[in-house]
């Protein structure tokens, strides 16, 4: 075993972060786990809200990720799914008067055909082509929301208001905090599901595809089917992301999900670092407070702040988080042997 | 099993039948016929251009042929598209090694069982049971063809960063992952150095009798070829100039004038 290892720390620069690598250790997982059951119990309800929103956007991370760092397949078209899961939800609990939790596989199930179908055509696209065509669908989604023909159903330009649920079984917890840990609860199952699935077979067969395509097929990996698979996952987690964003907000309106939203989870991918799935979650607080700290430097240039504070991330780390962790782990460990 | 014995024996395992090819106004390939049998060695043989890789890519689907048919057990395999050929039994090799460069040895060798798998998505991610056992099978066998291959010390080391040579055994292990029942190697002595080619002539020769396998070599390396083979098929401008032994086919002459040139030119 010391020989692999050995191996490992003596190949080049590029090789100290391999793809592979797409988890954290175990002790590792269970100290931020720790962190995010605890934390709210000391905060107020605003700061409650915005760690909702951290999983949320999370969770939207992460599918992009399982996509994008998965199967090899850009999207710059998320805020699409996104939304459709959002209006999926609102729809159903407000038109309908489902509960809030059952609206959210129906969103996943809505949005995984969506995906699914969406990526049929864009097999024949890759590389920044299939970049523009999931541009084209998240510019195109915030005006066919608006369109007068759905508008009975959607608000039209109004937008939704969503209910926000209370705790369930007389439980003596604010509606922030309930919503709080409901959506914790669910982002660990994805979270989970998604590891299981990227070390199975099926997620081998992603990960072939990204790799080669013409050596997978002639592995037996139906790399059409793949493809459109990876991009029918990765929507229909964007959707239950959307449908929680939904309840968490307690509005949906058009203007919500515009192309903005897609490039900012795109954002967040890269400084997760692309195919590493914790990062999500360091991926979503940036794109979540980094905005709100480059304003509170200056109010008038908090644009420009954001950018320099992106390009400084994107030059000191450019594999993102992942390199972070890496170098961290690697640094423990020449301490322990010391 | 003599030459005669495999010859008189019963249906070919794989047969080539007056294959073409023609890109644009290009014929590649101009009515190659020849049959392979249960656990032979075929040597494709061939000068630059010859047609031997357009060969290769017809019998792993990758081209069209634009008449002729392949049979494999007497059933045409041209219906087929490229990622259900791996399932009847025939592997690839790839000339200028097509491993998954981000996944580590392991891994590639694991999407080598693809096609003798199943699974759907929502199982895996769920990990179920029938899954998980799914998964242990694929990890023995996958540790039985390291061993075999002598690559156990670097099973877990991320492909990319390994010498060529073993990536290439990696390229093996990973068609041997399939079963196949014929291994189609393009060019397996490619970049390696003279001691390297006669352990793989070994190595060939022992995959063939102990895992019972039917070899295509396409191959520059005369001195492989001629060593290991039990039968020669040389292509010249896509079409078949001789057919028979090692000896035979290097005593042809069209062979000799193909890669020699002949005195009046």
């Amino acid at each position: 075993m010391s020989a692999v290892e050995d191996v490992v720390t003596e190949a080049p620069a590029v090789e100290a972060v391999p793809k592979r690598a797409m988890t954290l250790g175990l002790g590792t997982s269970l100290v931020v786990l720790a962190a995010l059951v605890i934390a709210p119990i000391f905060v107020k309800n605003f700061i409650i809200f915005q760690m909702t929103m951290l999983l949320i956007y999370g969770l939207a991370v992460l599918a992009l990720n399982i996509l994008t760092g998965g199967s090899g397949q850009f999207s710059l078209g998320q805020s699409a799914f996104y939304a459709v899961g959002a209006y999926t939800s609102a729809i159903l609990m407000e038109h309908a008067n489902m509960n809030y939790a059952l609206t959210l596989p129906i969103a996943g199930i809505v949005c995984f055909a969506f995906g699914y179908l969406f990526g049929k055509p864009a097999l024949r696209l890759s590389g920044v082509y299939l970049a523009l065509a999931t541009f084209a669908l998240a510019t195109a989604m915030p005006q066919l929301l608006k369109l007068g023909f759905f508008e009975h159903w959607t608000g039209g330009v109004q937008g939704l208001v969503v209910t926000k649920p209370d705790a369930p079984f007389g439980l003596k917890m604010s509606q922030d905090m309930w919503l709080y840990y409901f959506t914790l609860v669910i982002s660990i199952g994805i979270y989970i599901a998604s590891i299981n699935l990227l070390r199975s077979r099926s997620g081998r067969a992603f990960m072939a595809i990204r790799d080669n395509e013409i050596a997978a097929s002639a592995m037996g990996v139906n790399v059409a089917l793949y493809k459109t698979l990876a991009f029918g996952v990765s929507a229909g987690i964007t959707g239950v992301a959307g449908g929680l964003g939904a309840i968490a907000v307690q509005f949906v309106a058009p203007d919500g999900y515009t192309i903005l939203l897609a490039i900012s989870l795109f954002l967040g991918m890269v400084v997760g670092g692309v195919g590493w799935l914790p990062g999500s979650l360091v991926g979503s607080a940036f794109i979540i407070f980094v905005p709100n700290i480059a304003e509170g430097i200056s109010k008038g240039l908090s644009g420009a702040v954001f950018g320099v504070l992106l390009f400084l991330v994107i030059f000191l780390v450019p594999h993102g988080a992942r390199q972070v962790a890496m170098v961290a782990q690697q640094l423990l460990g020449k301490m322990i042997k010391k | 099993m003599t030459q005669a014995q495999l010859a008189q024996g019963n249906a070919p395992l794989l047969a080539v039948r007056d294959v073409s090819v023609v890109f644009g106004g290009i014929i590649a390939l101009n009515g190659v016929s020849f049959d392979m049998h249960k656990g032979a060695i075929l040597g494709l043989i061939g000068p630059n251009g010859a047609g031997k890789t357009t060969l290769f890519n017809c019998l792993s689907r990758l081209y069209q042929p634009s008449s002729g048919d392949i049979l494999m057990e007497g059933v045409s395999i041209l219906t087929r598209p490229p990622h259900r050929i791996a399932e009847i039994g025939i592997g690839r090799t790839f000339q200028n090694v097509a491993l998954f460069p981000n996944l580590s040895v392991m891994d590639n060798v694991r999407v080598g069982t693809h096609a003798r798998t199943s699974s759907d998505i929502i199982s895996d991610s769920l990990k179920l049971a029938w899954v998980r056992r799914g998964e242990a099978d694929v990890n023995k066998k996958v540790h039985e063809i390291l061993a075999y291959l002598d690559l156990e010390d670097v099973a877990h080391t991320v492909v990319s960063g390994l010498p060529f040579g073993t990536q290439k055994r990696v390229e093996l292990a990973r068609a041997l992952a399939a079963d196949p029942k014929i291994l189609l190697l393009d060019e397996p002595a490619g970049g390696l150095n003279h001691e390297e080619v006669y352990v793989l002539g070994d190595l060939i020769r022992r995959i063939r009798d102990e895992r019972h396998m039917t070899v295509l070599l396409v191959e520059h390396h005369m001195g492989l070829v001629m060593s290991i083979a039990d039968h020669v098929v040389a292509l010249n401008f896509g079409r078949k100039l001789a057919e028979g032994t090692p000896a035979q086919v290097q005593a042809d002459p069209d062979v000799i004038k193909a890669y020699l040139g002949s005195k009046d030119q």
